[in-house]
């Protein structure tokens, strides 16, 4: 099985879709939060792996083009953001602001949680940039001497986490304009939100892209400033 | 034809974006200078929407299947996890709800000061 993996150039993207089409069924199906078809789709593939004993290498042999398309995606952002030019200029301040409040919650929270469970300053480091996207966020752990590793598994734990919450999240907390809860997802929860936030609506996709930004390069700037901290 | 000009300007702005990241010394990665770049590109309509839409739409569908490979590959980093496992488990969820409703709860006063504002 490994060999055949290693050598075919759509086995790793054939086994992530029926993946992903098998979540997506599943979520149809039963309707409840936890069903989210990324979850379930990752959690079919490490366990595909782990059973057939596939090297995860040799699945990402072929997976990879996937995750190749993954510039273009994020570049094709700008899309649905133009179209939402109009919606973006009338608030661009509560926007901005709003964002600022996210980005400094969450390099406050982690400082409070590094004094709590008393880590190193490697990992307090390493943590920092968790709730942006992967590209900037490892580059800042480097810069900073974080655990590149680490901080890539949590920053996609995280997008993951705010995928499936968001919904609820936004219920619950009564987020009622459709621009704030596409911040909310943004700022919180980076590209694997905002394809979350895509499915919710036009403005709520567009409106976390802008956030995946803006909080990226909040954070650049904010976790240098956090870093001394502790 | 259509979709091959449509892919065509979007990893061309792609590739512009992979330029300034290599001249630029910040943590920025490609991706988001190409959008910054396609989104100015757009707004001064040197770019048409026409000329992009259908082909950066299907890219954006199709976006979450781009995520489980990196997901997936969280196996292979396990063993470095496992040892701030136990403040993970309580830090990721707390951190991710309180940056979700910092953002959105400002944003939404914001937007609704500014409407009182106008009345």
């Amino acid at each position: 099985m490994n060999e055949f993996f290693q050598d075919s150039v759509t086995a790793g993207v054939v086994i992530s879709l029926i993946s992903y089409l098998i979540g997506m069924e599943a979520k149809k199906r039963w309707k409840l939060p936890i069903l989210n078809p990324l979850l379930i789709s990752i959690v079919l593939v490490i366990g595909f792996l782990l059973i057939f004993k596939v090297d995860y290498n040799a699945y990402n042999n072929s997976a990879k083009y996937l995750s190749y398309l993954l510039t273009p995606a994020t570049v094709s952002l700008a899309i649905p953001l133009y179209q939402q030019m109009e919606l973006l200029k009338k608030n661009v301040v509560a926007i901005c602001i709003g964002i600022l409040a996210g980005v400094l919650t969450s390099l406050g929270s982690v400082l409070a949680l590094a004094v709590l469970f008393h880590l190193s300053h490697e990992e307090y480091v390493t943590l920092l940039p968790k709730s942006i996207t992967t590209a900037i966020g490892m580059g800042v752990s480097e810069e900073l001497g974080g655990y590149v590793v680490i901080t890539t598994a949590v920053i996609i734990i995280t997008g993951v986490l705010g995928n499936m919450i968001a919904e609820l999240m936004c219920r619950v907390f009564r987020i009622r304009h459709a621009v704030s809860r596409g911040i909310a997802i943004g700022t919180a929860s980076h590209a694997i939100g905002t394809a979350k936030a895509m499915e919710m609506g036009e403005v709520e996709g567009a409106m976390s892209s802008l956030a995946i930004v803006l909080s990226g390069l909040c954070t650049v700037v904010g976790a240098t400033v956090f870093a001394s901290f502790y | 034809m259509k979709y091959i000009k449509q892919f065509g300007i979007i990893l061309a702005v792609t590739f512009a974006g992979e330029v300034l990241k290599y001249m630029i010394p910040l943590p920025v990665p490609a991706s988001i200078y190409g959008l910054l770049l396609l989104f100015l590109l757009l707004t001064f309509r040197l770019v048409k929407l026409e000329q992009v839409k259908e082909a950066g739409l299907f890219l954006i569908e199709i976006m979450p299947l781009m995520f489980i490979p990196a997901a997936a590959g969280l196996v292979t980093s396990w063993t470095q996890i496992k040892g701030i496992l136990a403040s993970l488990c309580v830090m990721i969820p707390l951190n991710t709800c309180f940056v979700m409703i910092a953002a959105g709860k400002v944003t939404d006063y914001l937007i609704e000061r500014r409407k009182k504002g106008h009345e």
